[in-house]
């Protein structure tokens, strides 16, 4: 057996979760959900890493030293991978919007061009 | 059966790749200090930046340019969601107000909504927070306006020039930084004129965070109103 963390577990089967989303369901729109959910999956596990215990967020003020903050890169980068993630939802979600235009339907099975 | 087979192969699927993220993440340690380049900024943060909050100075100060390049891809999304979304005639197509609760707190909060998305924007530096979920907020008050009212509509043209505008403000503020600094987003504020040297903690400090995350603010509120607008609407056909 592997020992990881409470909060590497939680957020590895955010991820899964998500994952099983995107590989079982069949509405375009729970499919979504489901890269949503991977996401903040990867995101709570970044940040995860970047813990420190007993320390406090990197906001360096009163109490707060150089030496009694957190690590701030992976909260930097998860600031990042928000925004992009926002972005694409937005793109997927127009696309399926169109797709519901053409097809009338969300069911991937039923629009013959996406099966696979 | 079929979807039984699916189902099952699908969860076998995942606890393998499950088991070998967790395997991967055994030999990272929860909770020790492993801060490499992090403890650098957090040591030189108030001295070089002049901000607070770490954070932002990362994303705002030494790595500027990836968010320059977060906010075109962020422009690039919503100029998709426009061109996948285009049509010849569009409105909006939505038949009842919203309810009573809805339409007269739309009301009253609209601008308390604004005002507190321009606090958290401008209080990047030294507050949780920043340009992104600033933005968004503002954007949050549009689509209050958007449930609210059925013929509400965000005006385009004065949008899309402020989106521009911004754009290029931050261009141009790190062009300035190029002139005098000799890199491009050169802190020039904080670094040539020392704008606010013994106020750090308050809000007049942190070189050109509170600048830069102003135009983020501005520029994510236009574009995700816009996104929000595309979407709603829908063709009409005469």
């Amino acid at each position: 057996m592997i020992h990881i963390s409470v909060y590497y577990f939680g957020a590895i089967s955010l991820i899964l979760i998500g994952l099983y989303a995107v590989l079982v369901k069949k509405n375009l729109l729970k499919m979504l959900i489901g890269l949503s959910i991977m996401e903040t999956g990867v995101n709570l596990l970044l940040i995860s890493v970047g813990y420190i215990s007993g320390r406090s967020a990197p906001i360096l003020s009163e109490g707060v030293g150089p030496n009694q903050a957190v690590d701030p890169i992976p909260q930097a980068l998860v600031l990042t991978a928000i925004v992009i993630g926002v972005a694409t939802t937005a793109m997927a979600l127009s696309v399926a919007i169109i797709l519901y235009e053409k097809y009338g339907t969300l069911n991937v099975e039923e629009i013959r061009r996406l099966r696979g | 059966m079929v979807s039984v087979l699916k189902r099952s192969l699908a969860i076998i699927t995942l606890l393998i790749i499950g088991y070998w993220i967790a395997q991967a993440f055994a030999g990272v340690p929860f909770g020790q200090d492993k801060m490499l380049v992090g403890q650098y900024y957090l040591n030189n943060v108030k001295a070089q930046t002049g901000a607070v909050n770490a954070v932002t100075a990362v994303v705002v100060n030494y790595r500027g340019f990836d968010t320059l390049g977060e906010v075109t891809v962020l422009f690039i999304a919503s100029t998709g969601v426009g061109a996948l979304l285009w049509k010849r005639k569009k409105e909006r197509t939505a038949r009842t107000e919203g309810s009573i609760v809805l339409t007269t707190g739309t009301r009253y909060l609209f601008p308390f909504v604004l005002i507190f998305g321009a606090y958290i924007f401008i209080h990047g530096h030294l507050t949780p927070g920043g340009g992104f979920p600033g933005g968004a907020t503002i954007a949050t008050g549009f689509l209050l306006l958007y449930m609210a009212f059925i013929v509400y509509e965000i005006p385009h043209k004065g949008f899309e020039v402020a989106e521009g505008l911004v754009g290029m403000g931050y261009v141009i503020v790190g062009l300035i930084g190029l002139m005098i600094g000799g890199y491009f987003l050169f802190d020039w504020i904080w670094q040539t004129w020392q704008l606010g040297t013994n106020n750090i903690g308050r809000l007049l400090s942190g070189g050109f965070i509170p600048v830069i995350y102003t135009i983020i603010g501005l520029k994510v509120g236009t574009e995700l109103s816009g996104i929000i607008d595309n979407m709603i609407k829908e063709e009409v056909r005469e």
